[in-house]
């Protein structure tokens, strides 16, 4: 069996972290480039124009202040083994990465208390369990003023796919200027109640522009964006076609009796890393 | 139209601002968030003073990330207002005239902004990298132990913004995509 010292993740995630806070990922960028092309409201390439400035000028000025909850998605394969303590490695990598890193510690240790951290832990740790001998992470930091805007429905089957584009394009009209549009829609559909919110949450980690390999989900993943895109909302909100640079669908078996939907909303700021270790 | 803005702004100012235009706000400006907001509304109800001048004052819902070495303050851009919708109509009701933030406010805040003759600002949300070049100065007027959540006085200069809501209550949240509508021919 394979041994990893868990120190090793700790400076992975640390730096991570930080990547992830100051550099946009590719895809984010090509989507917005292209967004740009497209608008045709000269106050809405006003507002891309700047939203484009800003992630070149990132660096190492976080991209924006919320660097969020850090979301670290651990797939570890059956065959290593991890020495210590992996929560304590992501967490000590997290604290040692928004630290270091000048990032903004926004975690309170309780809902109802408030009181600040101080170090941005805890993570929020999603692990599972893989074939082979890696140890595969993504650090995906989510700011909350999309995460705010996020919903979920337990609809009926018979709902069908006309209930879940209307109860997306439901979530994003209700939403408006507040999650700072042009948004990524991460879409969860059938599980149960935990399991939609969290495929939704995973769809958010596929590339902007990849589609889901179904027909069906990779067809609805394109007629949702053209429908969000004709809402008319635009960037921030004042107007404009672009309101989402993408829609990702992920799904899983459901109850017979069930319809699970689960919208994640993410705004222009989609930050993603992943290394393997 | 653009206008360059002094803050504290003054009445005539705030009232001859309407929603769609845009204005560079240089002055000195106030940032605040949930938790500082709870606090000055403690201290209302307390009776006692607050840590900032009111009359004139801009909000800026905002809280930054930490200041690089050389700076003086990390990435800088708006929080989402609504969360403020609870306190705001004490602090306008008290001379409060401009807030900086992104999305939408309550009936409630727009009644309260047309009686005290107050304007609404957005900010582009997410562009906190190139607004924080905007910052010249910060320093942490009350507060903290909030950390990025404190009371912070900040001087500003062409700081950009998009007037959201104007003192009679007219809300580009609402004309923006009607007038996308309009050139498109399309609902």
């Amino acid at each position: 069996m394979r041994e990893l010292d868990s120190r090793l993740i700790a400076e992975a995630v640390a730096d991570m972290c930080v990547r992830a806070n100051t550099v946009l990922p590719d895809d984010v960028r090509a989507a917005l480039d292209l967004a740009r092309r497209d608008e045709d409201g000269e106050a809405a390439r006003g507002i891309l124009d700047t939203i484009i400035e800003n992630y070149r000028a990132a660096g190492p000025v976080p991209i924006c202040q919320d660097t969020g909850l850090a979301c670290v998605f651990v797939e570890v394969g059956q065959d290593v083994h991890i020495s210590g303590s992996l929560a304590d490695a992501v967490n000590a990598g997290v604290a040692k990465g928004y630290t270091d890193g000048y990032l903004r510690k926004s975690v309170v240790r309780d809902p109802l208390d408030r009181v600040n951290t101080g170090d941005n832990t805890p993570a929020l740790l999603y692990t599972e369990l893989v074939p082979g001998d890696r140890v595969k992470i993504t650090v995906a930091p989510k700011g909350a003023g999309s995460e705010n805007m996020s919903r979920i429905a337990m609809l009926k089957p018979s709902d069908g796919i006309g209930g879940v584009r209307d109860f997306v394009l439901e979530t994003v009209r209700l939403a408006g200027p507040n999650p700072c549009p042009p948004i990524v829609v991460g879409v969860g559909i059938g599980g149960n109640f935990d399991k939609a919110a969290l495929l939704a949450k995973r769809a958010l980690l596929r590339p902007v522009g990849s589609h889901n390999p179904a027909e069906t989900y990779s067809a609805l993943e394109s007629e949702l964006l053209t429908l969000i895109n004709s809402t008319g909302i635009g960037p921030q909100g004042l107007g404009g076609r672009t309101t989402a640079l993408g829609v990702n669908i992920e799904t899983m078996p459901t109850h017979i009796a069930s319809l699970p939907c689960a919208v994640n909303i993410n705004c222009h700021v989609s930050r993603h890393v992943t290394e393997v270790l | 139209m653009t206008y360059e803005l002094t803050a504290p702004l003054t009445r005539d100012a705030a009232a001859r601002l309407r929603a769609g235009d845009s204005v560079l706000i240089s002055g000195v400006i106030f940032s605040a968030r949930d938790a500082a907001h709870k606090r000055l509304c403690e201290l209302l109800d307390a009776g006692k003073p607050l840590p900032l001048p009111l009359e004139g004052s801009v909000i800026y819902y905002m809280g930054p990330s930490p200041a690089l070495p050389g700076t003086p303050i990390g990435a800088a851009g708006p929080t989402t207002s609504y969360r403020m919708d609870a306190y705001a109509p004490r602090l306008l009701a008290l001379g409060n005239l401009g807030m900086i933030g992104k999305g939408r406010r309550s009936r409630e805040v727009v009644e309260a902004m047309k009686e005290a003759g107050a304007v609404y600002f957005g900010a582009t949300g997410g562009a906190g990298a190139l607004l924080s070049r905007c910052i010249t100065s910060a320093e942490v007027a009350a507060w903290p132990d909030l950390g990025a959540e404190a009371l912070m006085r900040l001087e500003v200069k062409d700081f950009p913004a998009v007037v959201v809501i104007d003192s009679l209550g007219n809300d580009l949240y609402d004309i923006g995509p009607r007038q996308y509508h309009e050139r498109h021919g399309e609902k």
